[in-house]
């Protein structure tokens, strides 16, 4: 397949895009570096967290949260309730102070026995 | 050129505009989408005539953004590159220097650029007028570079430049380079190709998708232009550029090739243009404005019974190493003049510098004079220009240098006030 052939079809196929770590050497890589979206390129994030957020029972699913939230972290399910990744979640606490209900609660990762 | 294209030639009408004017009816005819446009004199009527165009609704669809610097201009070219568009600027001398770092991020980011240059020497002391130091001066950007000889060829090399540098194997950024006033400023009768037949020999505008490599698209989020680590390909990536550039001379080959079958007109190989250099003595490589008068000093030395022949140097960046070669085995002694400064090189002079390391370790080539001359659009006559090649001449029969050489370079037409 010519450069010309290969680039094209990447520019159409977001699966069959290479990421670059995968080149073997410089006749393999695409003219110019880029980076593609994929989740938590740093790591998991959520272990830098000190305090939990916590959605407890009465939330409205007004999704203020979900807007909020710096990380991307919060996801709307099927039901239109929320839920939280804590995988990533860094605990900035943001969602808890703008939620209108006050239905977020921050809770000190030490607290939490059931993990 | 076989006998149909001298008819079709004949056929097509040709209007008297400046080079300026030239460069900005390529923008229309390649139908640019974005326009970014800062003025510098002597570039400054390309961007008059294109805000005209667009204001007058002749280019409907391009943008038209007015910056407050060249630094900007450049940015906003490559951001409009980025997102998949056709995009144009002019500059010059001082403005240049200004975009220097985005000149240096849009070969990087491998954009299809098309930058014409009316290029003017650097200033101190001010200057405005012709002289080739300013595009030279991005040698080492990683962008083509060019030079023109007349006003078709303008037009001519800015629709060819799309051509070669919106090619998926090639992708880089190009300067199309002529003499500031020598040609941006006077008039010529200059053919403006029929749009149809632009449109045939041009690749089809970027589509929705933008280019295969770089795009901005919410439904295909990328990041481009972070940091990358030592271990990782920064160091592949800038050899990917020099290769794109090696690999474009036969790209620009074949397009100037395409081009005199499309439109009818000759532009050597792409990358030099040789004029009676068989069966010469002597030879001279040139390029920009003082190439098309050198033909007519070479005419005339002919007459005059000299074995004369010169090379047009099209292109500076890539290098058309292995052309240089062929010519300079063709001839005795080669005179290498220049409008432009490298100072602190070998010979003072930018191609000198490049054609004598071309022909390096390499037997059988030319030996080389290098000349200086016309700097900041002091003018060469065609008197002296005939005098170079007699000077070459008797340089060939006596061996002897000319004896006003400085630094072992031809410092031609310095003043002398008695």
């Amino acid at each position: 397949m010519s450069e010309s052939e290969k680039w094209k079809k990447i520019n159409k196929s977001v699966k069959e895009r290479p990421k670059v770590q995968e080149y073997k050497n410089w006749k393999e890589l695409s003219p110019i570096p880029i980076s593609l979206p994929i989740d938590g390129n740093m790591g998991i994030t959520g272990d830098w967290r000190t305090f939990r957020p916590i959605i407890k029972e009465g939330c409205n699913k007004c999704g203020i949260c979900w807007m909020y939230c710096p990380e991307g972290v919060i996801k709307r399910k099927e039901d239109g309730s929320f839920e939280i990744d804590l995988r990533y979640c860094k605990g900035c606490g943001i969602c808890a102070k703008e939620c209108p209900t006050k239905n977020i609660e921050m809770i000190r990762e030490s607290d939490i026995k059931d993990d | 050129m076989t006998e149909v294209q001298k008819d079709f030639v004949q056929k097509r009408e040709s209007i008297i505009i400046k080079g300026n004017v030239a460069a900005a009816y390529a923008a229309k005819s390649a139908r640019v989408q974005v326009i970014s446009a800062y003025p510098i004199t002597p570039q400054t009527t390309v961007v008059e005539k294109l805000s005209e165009f667009v204001d007058n609704g002749l280019m409907p669809g391009t943008q038209y953004i007015k910056m407050e610097s060249e630094h900007s201009v450049f940015a906003a070219v490559v951001g409009a590159s980025k997102a998949g568009t056709r995009t144009f600027t002019a500059t010059s001398g001082q403005g240049i220097f200004y975009a220097h770092e985005m000149i240096h991020w849009a070969a990087g980011a491998r954009l299809p650029i098309v930058v014409a240059i009316a290029s003017r020497g650097p200033a101190p002391p001010w200057n405005i007028w012709a002289d080739f130091t300013d595009v030279i001066s991005q040698r080492d950007t990683g962008w083509m570079s060019c030079f023109c000889a007349e006003h078709q060829e303008i037009y001519d090399e800015i629709l060819m430049s799309y051509k070669v540098c919106e090619d998926y194997d090639i992708l880089l950024p190009k300067f199309v380079s002529y003499g500031g006033f020598i040609l941006s400023h006077t008039s010529k009768p200059v053919i403006l190709e029929d749009q149809d037949l632009v449109d045939t020999f041009l690749p089809p505008l970027p589509g929705e998708e933008g280019w295969p490599h770089i795009w901005i698209d919410p439904k295909r989020p990328m990041m481009f232009g972070n940091l990358i680590m030592p271990s990782s390909f920064y160091y592949e990536f800038r050899l990917k550029i020099h290769d794109a550039n090696i690999r474009a001379k036969e790209k620009i080959k074949n397009v100037a090739k395409e081009f005199e079958k499309i439109f009818g007109r000759n532009y050597g190989n792409g990358l030099i243009q040789e004029y009676k250099m068989d069966n010469a003595d002597i030879g001279v490589i040139i390029y920009g404005d003082l190439a098309l008068q050198m033909e007519q000093a070479v005419d005339d030395l002919r007459d005059e019974g000299y074995k004369v022949g010169m090379v047009k140097l099209r292109h500076f960046r890539p290098f058309p190493t292995e052309d240089i070669i062929e010519a300079a085995k063709k001839v005795k002694v080669l005179g290498v003049i220049d409008r432009a400064t490298a100072f602190g090189c070998q010979t003072g002079g930018p191609v000198s510098c490049e054609v004598k390391a071309a022909l390096h370790e390499t037997k059988g080539t030319a030996t080389i004079l290098p000349i200086i001359n016309g700097l900041g659009g002091r003018e060469v006559s065609l008197e002296q220009q005939k005098n170079q090649l007699i000077k070459l001449v008797k340089y060939n029969e006596t061996g002897e240098l000319p004896k006003d050489m400085i630094h072992g370079t031809l410092w031609d037409g310095l003043l002398e006030v008695e």
